[in-house]
């Protein structure tokens, strides 16, 4: 009996994986920032060089990272998701221009409104690769305490935005209100 | 017809590696040993936009920007290993086309010592067993057609 079963459930067992696999996205690269110190930067606002932006400025409160370019088609379509979310004042939206064009990001804002606190202008995209940034839009959310909570990749949706970010953001106030 | 398919295919064949020469022709470095570490280096990372080459074989602009960083880094004096853990840090062991053993993946680094172990098992009980039954049974019913 037994030597009929056990190839029988090793079989199943391996379908199983290979079907499982089948359905994963290998442009999905989990990131190992989560749960780790966000990368910290310093770099020009795309709308005026002589002020920096910094991420130290952030620190103690939950805030968002959104990384885009005008040479992205994704970010157009997320754009109305992030003017949405901008409307909420949950969080400061901060953008990561990369590796763009800065009077066309300029123009870009002034066409299709501006949903960020303030934009770093990373024209290197030196700041890009120490987020471990691959591909425009992705979105991280960074906790009160400057760890990376969450990665969003490819364009999110106000959908992603209630079901990955809210609660997260809630539970990052909650536990930030017990220590005080 | 084949000719021709013989054809179009060295012709394709011609075509795509002159495409893959064209990358990053510029030497980084004067130094023989240091540009033969810049290449070994491009040539293990992978680029993760265009998920199935190596930062040495694309010309997406992640991809420059990735060679760059390897270019500054040796020149900073850092060693493989650090410009490997550096890429690690910032993309995860996916970056790394020779990936390392890690407590994650165990399983599928001694998957074919595994395997070997339950080969040789099963090989050794059946030879053992037909070892025994022949003892036991001379002249059992493969022995008598014989």
């Amino acid at each position: 009996m037994w030597k009929y079963l056990v190839p029988f459930g090793l079989f199943v067992a391996l379908g199983a994986f290979l079907y499982v696999g089948l359905y994963r996205d290998p442009r999905y690269v989990p990131s190992p920032l989560i749960g780790k110190p966000a990368p910290e930067f310093s770099l020009p606002s795309l709308q005026d060089a002589a002020y920096p932006v910094s991420s130290k400025e952030l620190i103690g409160q939950p805030w968002v990272l959104n990384v885009w370019g005008t040479w992205c088609g994704g970010c157009r379509a997320e754009h109305e998701t992030l003017l949405a979310i901008s409307q909420q004042k949950v969080v400061p939206i901060v953008g990561l221009n990369w590796k763009d064009d800065n009077a066309a990001a300029q123009q870009w804002l002034r066409d299709l409104g501006n949903p960020y606190a303030a934009v770093a202008e990373d024209r290197e995209g030196r700041t890009a690769i120490d987020w471990g940034v691959y591909g425009a839009p992705e979105t991280f959310l960074i906790g009160p305490d400057g760890i990376v909570l969450y990665k969003h990749i490819a364009p999110m949706t106000i959908e992603d935005w209630n079901k990955e970010f809210l609660p997260r953001i809630q539970a990052a106030r909650a536990s930030k209100g017990n220590q005080s | 017809m084949t000719k021709a398919l013989h054809a179009l295919l060295v012709a394709l064949v011609v075509a795509w590696s002159g495409q893959a020469l064209a990358i990053d022709t510029e030497r980084a470095f004067d130094d023989p040993v240091l540009q033969t570490r810049y290449e070994n280096l491009n040539r293990e990372l992978r680029c993760l936009v265009c998920q199935n080459q190596t930062i040495a074989d694309s010309n997406a602009p992640l991809a420059s920007d990735l060679r760059r960083e390897v270019r500054e880094m040796i020149a900073a004096g850092k060693t493989d290993a650090e410009i490997r853990t550096f890429m690690i840090d910032r993309y995860g062991d996916f970056v790394l086309y020779r990936p390392r053993m890690t407590a994650g993946n165990f399983l599928l680094w001694g998957a074919p010592v595994l395997l070997l172990a339950i080969g040789i098992f099963a090989v050794v009980r059946v030879v053992r067993r037909r070892a025994t039954e022949a003892d036991i049974d001379p002249a059992g019913p493969e022995a008598g057609q014989s």
